[in-house]
């Protein structure tokens, strides 16, 4: 039976119930937490910054990590910048300016009290990452230097040139490798989770997989976290990294923790476009480009001259034409569909008119080189060596690309999933950016999760378990999850058909892209239910996976990944098709308002759908966590 | 175009290696270096063979996961780039290509082109880094930093860990991946306080690594892709004796 389902939410007025959930929270004293542990999946921003932060507090913590080294975390890639409400810019910004930006910025889909806490903590979450030597861009007398990204009208980004992501991670990295040292922190890098293990209800350990002798694990600990990131990959072409993943997220899913709105997924509208079939992933290119960059396509769809030969009269500068006041910086969601519709009317650009132009001409005039060159000096030079192409002489090619998952575990404001003592943060997680999230806005989840929020609720529900012994790795749990896993393995190993996984992947992704990407209709999704069902049946009998078990075998790992991504990508599509409104990322063809734009339905959708594993991907269980606003009312969201 | 590759094949760090031969028909020039390599893997696993190994995850040239030698050069012809970012264009019909892992004591061999470089985050581990806590941090302007401090530090900070100053060094040394550590966090005042124990305790486990000394040869930036600076080893010497003439007094 589908639950209506709460998340407690502290007492008071919006700006208070994050002081009141912390003044009355639980606490565990220094001796007890020694004798506590607590495992961590995953060293991006979330996973490092609490494994890090929950060691200093004096937790035995294990954190791992799929790639061999923490630091390589996909957080690694972020270029932008990452917000945050410091308003050093003297602009009007503040906590609730922020926290009302990113509630629209999401459509009105997210949850009031979490969205308001990412804004609250995000002025400390800047000094946190000063204070470990983050080189954030300075203004000429020393002084932080921001500015603006997508959907706000404040400059509260923050940014270390294009690689804030990176330099924020090794400040977390760095903070996690300091309590290594100190004794507090086992490091496992490859190493795979591959399953979670509950005893008694509760979440006590995992089973995991050491990628470099292929041996099988088990690890116990009072409480579990999952901080293993977006699973964007699951539509093959994207901008995450090639190991990526939802198995992590997706085996907890299967032991009880619900999946939240899993179809929202952020098409980036600025990645370099699709070149050919041997692609493996498509390369973003930063957002901030928007700032000086002007984006558009030839009024004609015939179009043949070089884009420097276009006179300004025969140019459509699309964004600026519908959206004035945000222009070039509308939100990502908005401008990916817009730039969907050019290329969808046949004025795409490049050699598969699959791309729209980014041009920095005018601002290279009005600044200089040099300036441009100092603002995205790196970004220019990747966009060389990818595509041999000199942007400074002519418009960069830029297109849309599965970027971020808005969707993620169900939590509560603890941030605990469904499982008792399961957590889950980061882009793991589903709670802050509503259906859509805005620009700079999820290194800061990331970040705020592990740094501010999770020491604070893990600590409350740790509070009741200081009396509960070690976790015994030879209870039938451990038992039981280390048979499945160690089954299913064999069982792909056993299958010796003709396709490799890659191969099953990549046609995933062409039906997802198709069928439940920017644009999404009934027909067409119910169309991708029916296909996915036949390549998940298809999987289990023509699947081809050298080598064995117990040994390095890349080919193993992928098959275990994409057969998850073969379930997920049906509830996806599931999702999508019970949702019948558009909101943000998730764009139905049949709710649209007469120009064009999202249309929701807040009578009938103003909800978070939770779903229930029932043991039958093709029928799972609808839960609703409805939103209620307090704070402020939705409105229509209006970018014009 | 048509492209002969010798790759390194090995088991474990166990086994021995040997070069083995293999040929593709059908390379594009959009392809990057890592997508050639899919292919022949997709064509190996089809014929029933193993693929070959090889350490990659963003494919952007960030993550610093991937890393082979290319024709005897970390990351191959193109300078200043990773694997991952070097396109199939950097090379012309016919070629042969020979591939082979990072190679140093400090790197075991995992598999094939697999390494393992956690020597690196044992070096961070001993220094690298500013003792803050979570939440002790004071207001971000309240200290200063000026655009030059930032920029400098920020081309040391910019090293992406992938080794192959290493592997481009005759006597394997870490000296650029640890110097830019040091250099990093010395010309930021947050982190300047604790750079003479730091540089003491990184340069110490660098050598327990196994690493080799380093004879300035210059080898290591010229193979960067982040184009690490050599001068950020004159300061980590500098800091060096430095901290040992001051532990004297
Ligand atoms: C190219 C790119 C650019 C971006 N730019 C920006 C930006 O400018 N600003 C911004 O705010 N956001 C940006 N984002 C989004 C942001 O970077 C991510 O949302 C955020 O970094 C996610 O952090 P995380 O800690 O949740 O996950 P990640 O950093 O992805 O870390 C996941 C961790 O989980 C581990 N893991 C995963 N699965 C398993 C498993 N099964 N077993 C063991 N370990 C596992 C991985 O090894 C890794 O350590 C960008 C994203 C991309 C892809």
């Amino acid at each position: 039976m589908s639950k209506t389902i709460e998340a407690p939410i502290p007492e008071g007025p919006i700006a208070e119930k994050w002081s009141n959930y912390k003044a009355k929270a639980k606490l565990v004293s220094p001796n007890n937490r020694k004798r506590l542990e607590v495992i961590v999946v995953g060293t991006g921003l979330a996973g490092a910054s609490a494994a890090a932060s929950l060691a200093e507090m004096g937790y035995n913590v294990k954190s791992f990590c799929f790639q061999d080294s923490p630091r390589r975390a996909h957080s690694v890639a972020a270029q932008g910048g990452v917000n945050a409400a410091k308003n050093y810019k003297n602009d009007g910004d503040s906590a609730y300016r922020m926290f009302y930006d990113t509630l629209k910025g999401g459509d009105f889909r997210s949850r009031e009290a979490n969205t308001y806490r990412l804004a609250e903590c995000s002025a400390s979450l800047i000094d946190q990452a000063v204070a470990q030597g983050v080189p954030f861009g300075r203004e000429y007398g020393g002084y932080l230097r921001n500015r603006s990204f997508g959907g706000v009208q404040v400059s509260r980004t923050f940014y270390a040139r294009g690689q804030t992501g990176q330099q924020l991670l090794l400040g977390s990295y760095q903070a996690l490798l300091r309590q290594k040292q100190a004794g507090k922190v086992k490091l496992y890098a490859r190493h795979e989770m591959l399953d979670v293990v509950i005893i008694e209800g509760k979440a006590r350990g995992i089973i995991a997989r050491n990628l470099d002798t292929g041996q099988i694990e088990r690890h116990g600990a009072h409480t579990v976290v999952l901080a293993t990131g977006g699973f964007g990959k699951i539509y093959y072409l994207s901008t995450l990294a090639m190991g990526c993943n939802a198995s992590a997220i997706w085996r907890a899913h299967k032991k009880g923790a619900f999946m939240a709105n899993p179809s929202w997924t952020q098409i980036h509208p600025t990645s370099l476009p699709q070149s050919g079939e041997h692609q493996s992933k498509l390369t973003l290119m930063s957002e901030s480009l928007r700032n000086d960059g002007r984006i558009w396509v030839p009024k004609d769809q015939n179009e043949t001259r070089a884009p420097g030969d276009i006179p300004e009269e025969d140019r459509d500068y699309y964004l600026e034409r519908k959206y004035p006041s945000f222009g070039n910086l509308a939100p990502r969601d908005i401008s990916s569909r817009a730039a969907k519709e050019q290329i969808d009317l046949g004025k795409g650009v490049g050699p598969l008119k699959n791309a729209v132009y980014l041009d920095f001409s005018r601002a290279i005039n009005e600044y200089g080189k040099d300036v441009i060159a100092e603002r995205y000096g790196n970004l220019f030079t990747m966009y060389k060596k990818i595509t041999g192409i000199d942007a400074y002489r002519e418009p960069m090619k830029i297109s849309p690309a599965a970027h971020f998952s808005m969707g993620g575990l169900w939590v509560d404001y603890e941030l605990m999933t469904t499982v008792p003592g399961l957590f889950a943060i980061g882009e793991a997680n589903f709670s802050d950016h509503g259906a859509n999230r805005l620009g700079a806005n999820s290194l800061l989840q990331a970040c705020v999760d592990g740094y501010f929020i999770l020491p604070y609720t893990l600590q409350n529900y740790l509070a009741d378990q200081i009396r509960i012994e070690k976790t015994d790795v030879n209870h039938p749990a451990f038992e039981e999850s280390e048979r499945q896993v160690k089954d299913q393995m064999q069982a792909f190993l056993n299958c010796k058909g003709k396709k490799t996984a890659e191969e099953f992947h990549k046609e995933l992704g062409r039906e997802l892209y198709d069928k439940c990407g920017l644009l999404r209709t009934k027909e067409g999704l119910e169309k991708a239910i029916e296909n996915i069902k036949k390549l998940r049946e298809e999987y289990k009998t023509n699947l081809l996976v050298p080598g064995t078990a117990g040994e390095v075998n890349s080919e193993l790992e992928k098959a275990g990944r994409v057969s998850d991504y073969m379930e997920l990508a049906e509830l996806m599509c599931l999702d999508a098709l019970h949702r019948e409104e558009s909101c943000g990322a998730h764009f139905r063809a049949e709710y649209q308002t007469a120009e064009g734009e999202a249309k929701r339905d807040d009578e009938n959708y103003c909800y978070s759908a939770a779903w229930e594993w029932t043991g039958n991907a093709s029928a799972p269980m609808l839960n609703r966590e409805p939103l209620v606003f307090e704070t402020v009312k939705p409105t229509v969201r209006s970018y014009k | 175009m048509k492209i002969k590759l010798k790759i390194w094949r090995q088991r474990d760090s166990r086994s021995k290696g040997e070069f083995k031969e293999y040929h593709l028909d059908d390379v594009s020039k959009d392809m990057s270096f890592l997508e050639m390599l899919d292919t022949l893997n997709i064509k190996l696993i089809k014929q029933g063979d193993l693929p070959v190994e090889f350490d990659h995850d963003c494919r952007e040239g960030i993550c610093g996961q991937c890393g082979v030698m290319i024709n005897g050069i970390a990351h191959g012809p193109l300078k200043n780039t990773t694997t991952c970012q070097l396109h199939m264009r950097s090379f012309n019909d016919g070629d042969t290509i020979h591939v082979e892992p990072f190679k140093a004591a400090a790197f075991p061999i995992v598999r094939d082109l697999k390494v393992n470089r956690s020597a690196f985050d044992n070096i961070i581990s001993s220094g690298g880094y500013v003792s803050v806590d979570t939440g002790q941090a004071p207001e971000a302007n309240s200290i200063p930093v000026t655009f030059e401090e930032a920029e400098s530090a920020f081309d040391a900070a910019a090293c992406i860990g992938c080794g192959a100053c290493v592997a481009s060094c005759k006597n394997s040394s870490a000296a650029l991946f640890t110097s830019a550590k040091i250099s990093h966090l010395a010309r930021l005042p947050q982190g300047d306080k604790e750079t003479s124990t730091r540089v003491v305790n990184m340069v110490n486990q660098m050598e327990e690594e196994g690493f080799g000394y380093c004879t300035n040869t210059e080898a290591c930036q010229v193979e960067c892709p982040e184009n690490i600076s050599v001068l950020n080893i004159a300061r980590m010497n500098y800091e060096y004796n430095k901290a040992k003439v001051l532990a004297k007094k």
